[in-house]
């Protein structure tokens, strides 16, 4: 008999088997849970920071504190939730079912990954607890000020570079993974998508994620022996910490977003019942993504003091990396023209990313463009134009995630309905948080301001009460994911076309008694 | 997908070859620090460290004998290497 993944057979039981196992379905899920715990930390932080934002002036606690929690909100929430985000939790879970694989390539490297990234974390938030209190650089590290405030800035970097180990490797594994364990018949182009974005994302892994190892490194180097890398006084130059922390951290955005967009192009053919528009655009779309994404870090950088060539040739380039993307979007939209439209769950969240998405990168135009970017920089803009893309597109597309593969991982059901009223709470307290943060910054809010002219006061107010409907929506998903059992899932219940259907909910062990032989497209619905 | 079970045996000559030009370069990598080529001392610097790199990549790291697609990964991954700091640099010289 075929055991399911959740049982335990081996030498160790209960949480020890967990912590032993170098099941990737297992992984993904012990990446999910430690990510929940990161998020819903980060999500308290935030909510923490719109409560003292609620009126002007000094509310509940003084600006240094301001500084230490939007500091940790952002380390939390980029290095341990966004950055593994999908591709930790259901690129370990799914992607070697849906290329016809019994494991990732590397089993005990993908333990050893998801151990790396605890112990980045750990190391990450000791900052909080640690030396002379916590970081109040932004997670951004900006040196020469990370490199001369007395705050534990070491602990931070160093947890944060721990953490690209983590990623570094994972990336590894799905590279080989892709190129050596796809099921016999399985040619690239006969492969899902979600595979294919998570390929595009495991090159920028892997070659992006160095440089701010190296960097994040150097901070440390100038901090403890006075090396000057970026410290003017000690004849480094800060702009240069500048581009070597956006050479990797433009990039990782992709990292984030890539993995989302895979998911999405999952499920818009499987609600819409039809095979997905453009296959090979959207899988091209995305290798150029990850391509073209190497190449415009510097629109972070225009008011930095960078040459004016610089600054016009990197706007430029910046637009170029709008096609690929603007491609996904027309392709998800035409996939869904004349389908047979089913809305569940997944699918809404599918929508509300591509609404939000849009939002997000119809914004980032004006920020890349070097004129319109002058006016907005650092401001409450960049802020709303940052969580559109982050939240609205990598959160509600790892909400639709989970919806969709929830029945895969634990074999049972949920409640649509409630799901549906989440849904609803979260996509209302999204827009309402995050859009007044376009107008006030647009009026001149800046942002990491821990005070502001009353002008800014409506503004503000319409963002915490946004951030309480958000909280009451995430509640009620994940009240509803995880506090009852549901009834039990078949092993198709969304009518896919992909190889993770055709195994049981949960899956068995090794995925398959026999590789499957593939023999045509992957979105068949014809 | 196939595995390459093909074993290389390489004469001692090679790496005696190979070790001598890694040498010879570190030497000039050494000299040129006392000339001062000005905007061009990182270029010359990096131009001598790939030359160093390729040598390793392809004899040390059996570069030459393994599939075409590892070549295709070195070279795709020196050439947004390359890029990258071209970019930067553009922006250091133009400023």
């Amino acid at each position: 008999m075929t055991h399911s993944y959740l049982e335990n057979t081996g030498k160790y039981k209960g949480i020890l088997a967990w912590l032993t196992t170098t099941d990737h379905k297992r992984i993904g899920l012990m990446y999910m849970y430690a990510m929940m715990v990161f998020f819903i930390v980060g999500v308290l932080l935030g909510e923490l920071m719109r409560l003292e934002l609620f009126r002007p002036g000094q509310q509940f606690y003084n600006a240094q504190t301001y500084n230490g929690i939007f500091t940790i909100h952002g380390i939390i929430m980029i290095f341990t939730v966004v950055i593994p985000g999908l591709a930790a939790v259901f690129g370990n879970f799914s992607m070697p079912i849906m290329i016809g694989a019994h494991d990732v390539a590397f089993p005990r490297l993908n333990l050893f990954s998801w151990y790396l990234f605890i112990l980045g974390a750990a190391i990450a938030l000791s900052s909080q607890f640690l030396g002379n209190g916590p970081p109040d650089t932004g997670w951004t590290f900006y040196a020469p000020y990370s490199t001369q405030t007395h705050t534990n800035v070491v602990a931070a970097v160093f947890g944060a570079f721990v953490l690209g180990f983590s990623s570094i490797l994972t990336g590894l594994n799905f590279i080989v993974t892709i190129h050596r364990l796809r099921a016999p018949g399985m040619t690239f182009f006969r492969m899902p998508l979600f595979p294919w974005s998570l390929y595009a994302t495991a090159w920028i892994q892997v070659l992006a994620t160095p440089i701010v190892g190296i960097t994040l490194l150097m901070v440390i180097a100038e901090r403890w022996l006075r090396i000057g890398f970026f410290d003017p006084s000690l004849g480094g130059d800060p702009i240069l910490y500048q581009h070597l922390f956006w050479i990797y951290s433009h990039p990782a955005v992709y990292i984030m977003i890539l993995p989302a967009m895979g998911v999405i192009t999952e499920i818009i053919p499987t609600f819409a019942q039809r095979r997905v528009f453009g296959y090979k655009a959207i899988a091209l779309s995305s290798l150029a993504i990850a391509l073209v994404g190497y190449f415009v870090w510097a629109h972070h950088m225009y008011t930095s003091g960078m040459s004016i060539t610089a600054r016009w040739v990197f706007s430029l380039l910046t637009f170029l990396v709008a096609v690929p993307s603007a491609i996904k979007v027309f392709n998800w939209v035409t996939t869904m023209y004349k389908g047979s439209i089913s809305v569940k769950p997944p699918f809404l969240f599918a929508l509300g990313f591509i609404f939000l998405f849009m939002i997000g990168g119809l914004t980032g135009l004006s920020l890349g463009s070097l004129a319109t970017d002058i006016h907005v920089h650092d401001t409450a803009y960049v802020v709303a134009h940052f969580h559109y893309i982050i939240f609205g597109g990598v959160g509600f597309a790892f909400f639709a995630a989970l919806h969709y593969w929830y029945p895969k991982m634990y074999g049972r059901m949920y409640n649509f309905r409630r799901a549906n009223t989440a849904f609803g709470f979260l996509f209302v307290g999204f827009n309402l948080l995050y859009f007044p943060q376009f107008v006030i910054g647009i009026m001149g809010m800046p942002r990491r301001y821990f005070d502001y002219l009353p002008q800014f006061t409506l503004g503000q107010q319409i963002s915490a009460v946004g951030g309480v409907v958000l909280l009451i929506g995430l509640i009620i998903m994940l009240a509803n994911l995880f506090s009852k059992k549901g009834v039990k899932a078949p092993d198709n219940p969304w009518g896919g076309s992909t190889l993770e259907w055709t195994v049981s909910s949960p899956p068995p062990v090794e995925n398959f008694d026999e590789l499957p032989v593939i023999t045509g497209e992957p979105y068949n619905y014809e | 997908m196939t595995n390459s079970e093909t074993t290389h045996i390489t004469d001692y000559r090679v790496y005696g070859w190979v070790l001598l030009a890694l040498l010879i370069l570190t030497t000039v990598t050494i000299t040129v620090t006392w000339i001062d080529l000005s905007a061009l001392t990182v270029l010359v610097a990096l131009i001598i460290a790939s030359v160093k790199s390729f040598i390793v990549l392809r004899h040390f790291m059996h570069l030459k004998f393994e599939s075409r697609l590892f070549t295709v990964f070195v070279v795709m991954v020196l050439s947004i290497y390359i890029l990258v700091i071209s970019l930067t640099f553009f922006d250091y010289l133009l400023r």
